[in-house]
């Protein structure tokens, strides 16, 4: 008897994929323990990346940690500039004017749109259809060449300040955005002809990493992977920041919560994504693009090197800063990977106190091991793209 | 952000239920934070994720921050949403150092690694939670990095030359 068992079992392994495997994004660590190619427990180990960004922040002042927040969820830079400097202008009880508004929901739109195109190319990659990864790129560009074209950068954009945004619009830059919501929409049908139809690729991902609606809100899953299981929650539409309930937009929801459903998700959300750009540069109102209050506001970089007074408004504001009201706040956002929310606690000085990063990726990243349970290895690198992992969020 | 009368639901419905639990209400900026006892916590989680007027079915984070020279000295704070109500809720507990808090992992899973990560910045043990290890950092890591009293360039070894001296401190 024993010695039947010993013939027809095999032992369990552990096998560590990465952090440095081509399969994984990023520096994820997954210690898989295996029964021949079935997957009993996937327990990811993070942190390869850590710098302590909230330690770092509770020695800055509040504007100096604005670059930081770049640095976290890299592919889509906007979104985390966003969620940091609402969390800021709701502790400081302020209203910016309705032009940075609209900047700012077209920058965030634009971002979630350079985060999925780069989500999406990076699976088919995993699963190796390589040539999406090279559309998606292409695409991708068009996008980093109007952030360029806004604020001189490409990826660390730092673009949004507290009250306000760093430059305005011109005629030139919604002529460029225009162009893009011209051609995108036929660059997604090719996407659909060469990806979505794909047999092989609806039998990698179609019934893979199945999560329940009601699992995936126990484990605190949020984002498009939420969505994918059939939770109609979106923080742009359930609690409406900046203005986005001005706007016309859908919500798609899954049915299956498989790895499919979650790439569905992001296919479908570039194309709301693009309805809510259309319509905010229709409606891009004049006026202001931040906040007519000097000391949170530097002057125009041009007039420092012409005058005085400038020049010491432009000091005072770097050396100094400005200070926030005693008080703690959390504010959210919906991030292309979930929920972005930032935590502050203000002892009433020009540094916060306590900064807490409600990452996305790291939150979501508990849900590996329910979906991966019973599968096999290689389903496990659709499950890794399909939660869109980025290592500068999570790990922080 | 919330509606004037969700906020009356989340002040009075935890209050009236757990009048003598409850130390501190405070409502700031629209958010609503209670400051519980410790050993309270966990039924007032279970009455807040079951209650009808409340249902907090999302737990969205936790999150640790230590008050130096006050007592209790850390104080761990729990961010709560509901997707079918949609509103926030703030529940605070305040703990001293040594003293571990009821872990809430069996009232939300989510909860596990946020606990996981409080545990490792702040030395905030967690009773009852499965798997109380670091997350971010090595198992052998000295010191816990977010409290106030830890240096911003770290302890001087052989790896970190810029570090501070330990005796330097104190």
């Amino acid at each position: 008897m024993a010695e039947q068992d010993n013939i027809i079992s095999t032992r369990e392994i552990t096998l560590h994929m990465g952090p440095q495997h081509p399969s994984t994004h990023g520096v994820l660590h997954l210690l898989l323990q295996m029964q021949g190619e079935m997957i009993m427990k996937a327990e990811p180990d993070i942190g390869y990346l850590h710098r302590g960004t909230e330690k770092i922040a509770e020695g800055l002042l509040y504007h100096q940690f604005t670059p930081y927040t770049d640095r976290l969820d890299y592919m889509c830079a906007m979104s985390n500039n966003l969620a940091y400097v609402m969390a800021v202008e709701k502790a400081m009880g302020l209203q910016i004017p309705e032009r940075a508004q609209y900047i700012r929901v077209i920058a965030a739109e634009l971002s979630r749109i350079a985060g999925h195109l780069l989500a999406m190319g990076a699976w088919a990659l995993d699963l190796g259809a390589m040539s999406i990864l090279l559309y998606a790129m292409r695409e991708r560009e068009i996008v980093l060449d109007i952030f360029e074209q806004i604020c001189g950068a490409r990826m660390t954009l730092s673009y949004l300040r507290v009250g306000g945004v760093r430059y305005d619009f011109n005629k030139e830059i919604v002529e460029s955005i225009n162009e893009l919501l011209e051609v995108m929409p036929g660059r997604l049908d090719e996407y659909e002809t060469v990806l979505i139809g794909n047999r092989v690729w609806i039998q990698r991902n179609e019934g893979v990493g199945v999560i329940s609606a009601e699992d995936a809100i126990n484990l605190s899953l949020s984002g498009p992977a939420l969505r994918a299981s059939g939770v109609k929650w979106d923080i742009r539409k359930d609690e409406p920041y900046l203005v986005y309930d001005r706007f016309d937009f859908d919500i798609p929801t899954g049915e299956n919560g498989d790895c499919l459903d979650r790439f569905n998700m992001r296919f479908a959300e570039v194309k709301q994504s693009m309805r809510i750009i259309k319509q905010a540069i229709k409606d891009l109102p004049d006026g202001r693009f931040n906040v007519d209050i000097p000391e949170i506001v530097p002057p125009p970089k041009p007039d420092v090197y012409k005058n005085m007074e400038n020049l010491i408004h432009h000091f005072k504001y770097v050396s100094a800063g400005f200070k926030v009201p005693k008080g703690e706040v959390y504010s959210a956002i919906e991030a292309p990977k979930g929920e972005l929310g930032v935590y502050i606690v203000s002892d009433g000085t020009e540094k916060p106190y306590r900064l807490k990063l409600r990452v996305p990726t790291f939150v979501n990243l508990q849900t590996i091991n329910h979906m991966s349970k019973g599968r096999y290895l290689a389903d496990v690198i659709a499950i890794v793209s399909s939660l869109d992992p980025v290592f500068g969020e999570c790990d922080k | 952000m919330s509606p004037v009368d969700n906020d009356t639901v989340l002040v009075d419905k935890v209050r009236a239920a757990f009048r003598d639990k409850v130390i501190s209400t405070t409502v700031h900026r629209g958010e609503v934070t209670h400051l519980v006892c410790a050993s309270a916590l966990r039924s007032v989680c279970t009455f807040l994720k079951t209650d009808p007027d409340l249902r907090m079915n999302f737990c969205a984070d936790v999150v640790g921050v230590d008050y130096m020279g006050e007592t209790p000295r850390f104080e761990v704070v729990y961010h709560f949403y509901s997707i079918p109500k949609k509103h926030r809720i703030r529940i605070k507990v305040r703990v001293n150092e040594g003293e571990t808090v009821p872990s809430i992992t069996s009232i939300w899973a989510g909860a596990d690694w946020a606990e996981r990560e409080v545990y490792d910045m702040f030395g905030i043990a967690f009773e009852g939670h499965p798997n109380m290890k670091r997350i971010y950092l090595a198992e052998d890591w000295e010191g816990y990095p977010l409290r106030k009293d830890y240096p911003v360039r770290g302890y001087k070894d052989r790896y970190n030359p810029y570090g501070v001296d330990r005796e330097e401190k104190d």
